[in-house]
């Protein structure tokens, strides 16, 4: 009898435990892009920028060189870093507080520049760092600390649906929409990351993909049914699917 | 024989930085500096540059932020709306201890203010604007010709102490046209940086982090502790300062910028009416001269200490600390964008003297 | 026989291996705390394993390894 080993734990990240919460998808996240790097062979040419938020330090989860930006700046930092080292993978990591809120204007102008960055966009719809505030991708009746009655558009106005406005952009060749709430999806969601970083080493432009993302304890609910509540209503307001760049292939001669 | 070039101060900023070996700008536009940006936006891309128009001047001291932490020599250039937009990335850059040029061309505050010369950014520029325990090295220059060697200068500095040095500067100089004779060769410091985001190779090195936060409150005064010896070591190391006629006088007048260059014509009027002023102009704004203003200041002939400035009030109180009591320090300025007159300043004086 | 390692004291017993698994061979082992106060996840039956790695694949903390049987040459 013999085996051989299928799933080991990848040399992308480092080997200092998530602080995140029990059963937090930032964790799979993590794993997925830091696997894709090492398969790609990536990792010492990929340069990393962390958001603020409950991801702050993932600097310390990437085993790649990763600079830490202000709130909401990751793609104004992360077009710099690449304007030094065009031949270098460069990612932002953020989520809908950092990417929606305080960072609009800056995601938006990297993807009309059509920087040659990719953003992996965690979207949980709250902030969970700061405890449970509403987010730009809040749901409409969610209650959060800041929406306690349930969001309402007269008062807190309308989600947004970030993909869908990036894609009317020039510059932003690829973007797609994944979640991470089981086996298939998590697959999936790996594809596109790895699609992200191909479409960057192309110099096609700039690639993001959103990950729909839970937040087991500021939606007050256990990971397994978080997972669920991804599928039953976020994806009502966010469906899965590819808003630009369904016709780019990942061809082989890419690496 | 180095050439001489008649050239606008803005221009020679941009001219500076790229002999200094800056082949990253980040910027936008905002009077009275933008022709900084227009040059680069030709200069640069002749040098195998970059420059970019940012989205705001947030994004381009975040794009600032990231280039130099990729290793890269970079410049940022604003006024001083702009400027206040930056403090957030000043603070970051601080912390994460990375290496930045940037260039102020003070216009008149507060609020939108107006496009004419000010100094009002000096408490802005010297006591940090930002959040914080960090400073800035501050460079003031007072000719188109400064402008120049500060410029490079000043991408020295950055590198050496990893911070940011800023060139304070206002609209006249940004404005005006002088003589520049540049050199063969520029003076650069190129130093290793091992600190950077650059890619790695596995056999040579770990993967390198830049952050500045520290959530343990002991690692976060380390870090604070480090950046005070710093600017302790530079404190006693980059002081400059230019001190004119000030042997014996009665009056010592302090002034940086273009407010020395009228105060340095104030000395010839004052003499012609037996008045004896010297000059102390702080070329460093941080570290600020103490010294300078302290020796000119305690001799037995000077009867006071006159600042004089485009603002309401800011290097006098510098002025005042350093004198620390030893002579009444008095204060004059005019702001919004005007100037005060030569005849202002001798009529200043002479009441301070009671002639 | 396919088999997964469990790295007990770094699991924080989220339960979504559990819920994921083909097999439902996987539990929160309720008798045992591990050092941070969490209730590690265990496998109840490893020889009913089939080395599929859904576990590992959804394991927010990846502190799951998985060997799969391979047939003799």
């Amino acid at each position: 009898m013999m085996e051989e080993k299928v799933f080991a734990r990848t040399p992308g990240l480092t080997d200092k435990p998530f602080h995140y919460c029990p059963g937090c998808t930032h964790g799979i996240i993590h794993r997925l892009i830091a696997e894709t790097m090492c398969e790609m062979g990536i990792l010492e040419t990929s340069i990393g920028v962390s958001p603020v938020g409950c991801t702050y330090n993932n600097y310390e989860y990437f085993a790649c060189d990763m600079v830490q930006a202000a709130h909401g700046r990751a793609p104004a930092v992360a077009t710099g870093i690449k304007r030094v080292h065009p031949d270098h993978t460069v990612f932002t990591y953020q989520g809908d507080g950092d990417l929606a809120a305080i960072g609009t204007a800056e995601i938006v102008h990297a993807a009309a520049r059509g920087e040659k960055i990719s953003t992996f966009f965690v979207n949980n719809a709250i902030y969970g760092m700061t405890s449970g505030q509403m987010a730009p991708t809040t749901l409409i009746g969610q209650v959060t600390t800041t929406s306690p009655f349930g969001r309402s558009a007269d008062a807190q106005g309308y989600p947004i649906n970030v993909s869908e406005m990036l894609a009317t952009l020039q510059g932003a060749v690829y973007i797609e929409r994944v979640s991470v709430t089981g086996v298939k999806q998590i697959r999936q969601a790996k594809k596109a990351i790895r699609k992200a970083f191909y479409v960057q080493q192309a110099g096609l432009g700039f690639s993001m993909v959103e990950i729909l993302s839970t937040c087991p304890t500021n939606w007050g609910q256990d990971p397994v049914s978080a997972l669920q509540w991804v599928d039953e209503a976020m994806m009502k307001q966010y469906p899965l699917g590819v808003f630009r760049g369904s016709e780019i292939e990942v061809k082989p001669e890419w690496k | 024989m180095n050439k001489r070039v008649l050239m606008k101060g803005n221009e020679v900023i941009a001219e500076a930085a790229v002999r200094a070996g800056c082949r990253h700008y980040f910027g936008y536009p905002i009077t009275p500096q933008t022709e900084i940006m227009h040059y680069m936006a030709r200069r640069m891309v002749e040098a195998g540059g970059v420059m970019v128009q940012a989205e705001s001047e947030v994004a381009a001291i975040n794009m600032v932020y990231g280039a130099s932490a990729a290793g890269a020599r970079v410049l940022t250039t604003s006024s001083s709306p702009g400027i206040s937009l930056k403090q957030e990335g000043f603070s970051y850059i601080a912390g994460a201890e990375l290496p930045a040029v940037v260039v102020n061309i003070v216009r008149g505050g507060p609020g939108l203010g107006g496009i004419l010369p000010a100094q009002g950014d000096y408490f802005q520029a010297t006591k940090g604007g930002g959040h914080g325990d960090y400073r800035n090295i501050v460079l003031a220059p007072a000719s188109v010709q400064e402008l120049y060697e500060l410029t490079v200068e000043a991408f020295n500095l950055a590198d050496r102490y990893r911070m940011l040095t800023m060139i304070l500067g206002d609209g006249t100089l940004g404005q005006m046209m002088e003589p520049v004779a540049f050199r063969e060769e520029e003076p650069i410091d190129s130093s290793d940086k091992p600190w950077a985001v650059t890619g790695f190779k596995a056999a040579e090195r770990e993967h390198n982090t830049i952050q500045s936060i520290y959530i343990e409150a002991d690692d976060l005064e380390a870090l604070n502790n480090r950046l005070q010896e710093k600017y302790q070591i530079i404190r006693q190391q980059e002081v400059r300062s230019e001190q004119v006629n000030c042997e014996n006088a009665d009056v010592i007048v302090a002034a940086f910028g273009t407010c020395s260059r009228i105060c340095r014509n104030v000395i010839r009027d004052a003499a012609a009416l037996g008045i004896h002023v010297g000059l102390v102009r702080p070329i460093t704004l941080w570290p600020f001269p103490d010294a300078a203003v302290v020796s000119a200041a305690d001799q037995s002939s000077v009867q006071a200490v006159l600042t004089v400035e485009l603002n309401a009030g800011q290097m006098v109180e510098d002025v005042r600390l350093a004198v620390n009591g030893l002579k009444p320090v008095y204060f004059h300025g005019r702001t919004g964008g005007n100037m005060p007159t030569q005849k202002e300043i001798l009529d200043k004086i002479r009441s301070i003297v009671g002639r | 026989m396919s088999r997964i390692e469990i790295k007990e004291e770094r699991c924080k017993g989220c339960g979504l291996c559990v819920s994921v698994c083909p097999k439902k061979i996987i539990t929160l082992k309720r008798d045992t705390l591990n050092s941070r106060g969490f209730h590690p996840a265990g496998v109840t039956d490893m020889s009913a394993c089939i080395g599929c790695a859904f576990c590992a694949t959804i394991c927010p903390d990846a502190v799951i390894e998985v060997w799969k049987e391979t047939k003799r040459t």
